[in-house]
């Protein structure tokens, strides 16, 4: 029974036409510390979600319960129509290649260089592109996060920054269509932050991408959010625009804002 | 407090037995995972290729100079005791019998270990910490035929071929342990070698070691595979990779000669 779903799914991938990505009742529990109890949401095609929490909260738990890194305890997570906790691998990656992850730290391949880095992805699943297609397309990812320059430096070289750059450029290198962000902007200077974000927005406007972006940086949230959540003891506890949680009557959730 | 004590104790071994089950549960998966993605087309030709390079040639050093000395010093250790029964002249083919058989198949077997499975679980364990294996994952590149089929594949391969080339070093080394004391060519020499090997001497000890060679790679990237998140279960899936893997082939070289010896 779970085999033949996504094959049903498939054919109404396309109809689905507003909402992208789906989270219906998400639990997940390690041993006794259950960190996800019950987490509902949905992102339309062409949003910016911004999903905020204290450390700890179980954010990049759940963006990575949508990639299938993690596998849920329970509930159901829907993308492009599909749900994805029964799919097999093979199946799984169908839908992989159409996501982009962005890693906390980057997680660069530290046995390649910058630019071998970018081309993994791409020559993996398209063998047949021509090496001055894939060129082009590295050159054109390391300009749009300002790097060209370390196109042949392995990432030891690189600051944090720079690492958390080039991981951004390794993941619109393969043009998806929903970027999931895992604190972007954490660890780099206010000027840098603000290019990030605005990259942010940048890719959203450029390839039309869906993205959820998890960050602590109220500024931003503020620059790319259309959206947003906060996520707190395992579910959302709030949800709105950043001007309408700016002036939310709970002080915890204003507390963010400060 | 006696009974307690008691309780404490028993729960300690129940707890430890059930983590070696577990682990070697865990471990038989893998492998079997490993010959299920193995059969599937698609192969990383390239980065076997690399593994090959860096198992098999970066290991040659230290390989040969383990094969000279063992051979070198064997000859001169077992001089004596020959000479006192007459029997110097069988010393090179005595030598050469026990390096090819035993000595340099486990030895470098265990050189390896040391080498290549903590190299290999290191190098697994620290991709598994920051997130390069999940970043694998999610670009849809499946990490374990990328990483580990490729490396398991390496290592089969090249542990036979290090051997046999360490199995003529090891009889040089025999070679200019002799002429210390005596002088023979190393033509004459050699055939002296020859004469007394037979196709049933060489063959269970180059076969044992394909199965050296899938133990380390196995044990390597198994634990590197595992390793759990922090820094310091790097450094523990390479050191328990290295006595995984010795471990294993010691086990791997009692199973092999108790079978080679059925055909005595
Ligand atoms: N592999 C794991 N095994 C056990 N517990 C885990 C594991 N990964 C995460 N946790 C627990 O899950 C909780 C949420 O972790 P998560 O990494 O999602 O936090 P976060 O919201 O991303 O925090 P931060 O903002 O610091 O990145 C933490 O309490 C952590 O202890
Ligand atoms: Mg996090």
């Amino acid at each position: 029974m779970t085999q033949a779903k996504p094959l049903k799914n498939k054919k109404t991938t396309t109809d689905s036409a507003e909402t992208i990505l789906e989270l219906k009742n998400v639990c997940k529990s390690f041993g006794d510390n259950d960190v996800l109890k019950g987490l509902n949401l949905s992102v339309k095609k062409g949003e910016n979600l911004v999903i905020l929490g204290r450390s700890g909260s179980g954010k990049s738990i759940a963006i990575k319960c949508l990639v299938g890194l993690i596998h849920v305890d329970e509930g159901e997570i829907k993308i492009f129509g599909t749900d994805i906790t029964e799919l097999r691998n093979d199946d799984l990656n169908d839908i992989r290649v159409r996501i982009g992850f962005l890693f906390q730290n980057g997680a660069l391949y530290d046995s390649m260089t910058v630019r071998q880095n970018l081309e993994f992805t791409l020559k993996h699943h398209s063998p047949n592109v021509s090496s001055a297609e894939v060129d082009e397309a590295i050159l054109e990812a390391l300009e749009s996060v300002g790097l060209e320059e370390a196109i042949d430096k392995m990432p030891s070289e690189l600051s944090g920054g720079m690492r958390k750059r080039i991981g951004l450029a390794r993941t619109i290198i393969i043009k998806p269509e929903i970027i999931l962000y895992d604190e972007p902007t954490t660890g780099l200077d206010a000027i840098t932050s603000r290019e990030i974000s605005e990259l942010i927005l940048y890719v959203q406007k450029k390839y039309k991408t869906t993205s959820i972006i998890i960050t602590h940086d109220m500024a931003c949230a503020k620059i790319t959010a259309n959206r947003i959540m906060i996520l707190k003891d395992g579910v959302i506890c709030a949800e709105g625009s950043y001007a309408e949680l700016e002036k939310s009557e709970d002080e915890w959730v204003r507390s963010f804002f400060i | 407090m006696n009974s307690s004590a008691k309780i404490i104790k028993v729960s300690i071994v129940k707890t430890y037995l059930k983590n070696i089950f577990e682990d070697i549960g865990k471990a038989t998966l893998f492998a079997t995972r490993f010959f299920k993605e193995v059969v599937k087309t698609s192969f990383e030709f390239k980065e076997f290729l690399w593994q090959c390079y860096a198992i098999g040639y970066k290991s040659l050093p230290i390989v040969s100079i383990t094969a000279f000395i063992m051979g070198l010093v064997l000859t001169i250790q077992s001089r004596p005791t020959m000479a006192k029964f007459g029997a110097e002249s069988w010393l090179p083919s005595m030598v050469g019998l026990s390096l090819i058989r035993e000595i340099v198949p486990v030895i470098t077997a265990l050189i390896c270990a040391g080498k290549i499975a903590s190299g290999i679980g290191a190098e697994l364990g620290s991709m598994k910490v920051t997130e390069q294996i999940d970043a694998m994952e999610v670009s849809a590149i499946n990490p374990y035929k990328y990483l580990v089929v490729t490396r398991i594949m390496a290592t089969t391969i090249m542990i036979p071929i290090l051997v046999i080339y360490a199995d003529f070093i090891g009889v040089f080394g025999g070679y200019i342990g002799y002429n210390i004391h005596e002088n023979m060519g190393f033509y004459r020499y050699f055939s002296n070698v020859l004469e007394h090997l037979e196709f049933l001497d060489i063959l269970p000890a180059i076969v044992k070691t394909f199965f050296f060679g899938f133990a380390i790679g196995l044990v390597g990237c198994y634990k590197g595979f595992n390793a759990e998140n922090g820094t310091e279960s790097v450094g523990k899936a390479a050191n328990t990779a290295v006595v995984t893997a010795s471990l294993s082939i010691f086990i791997l070289d009692m199973i092999a000669v108790q079978i080679t010896d059925l055909f005595y």
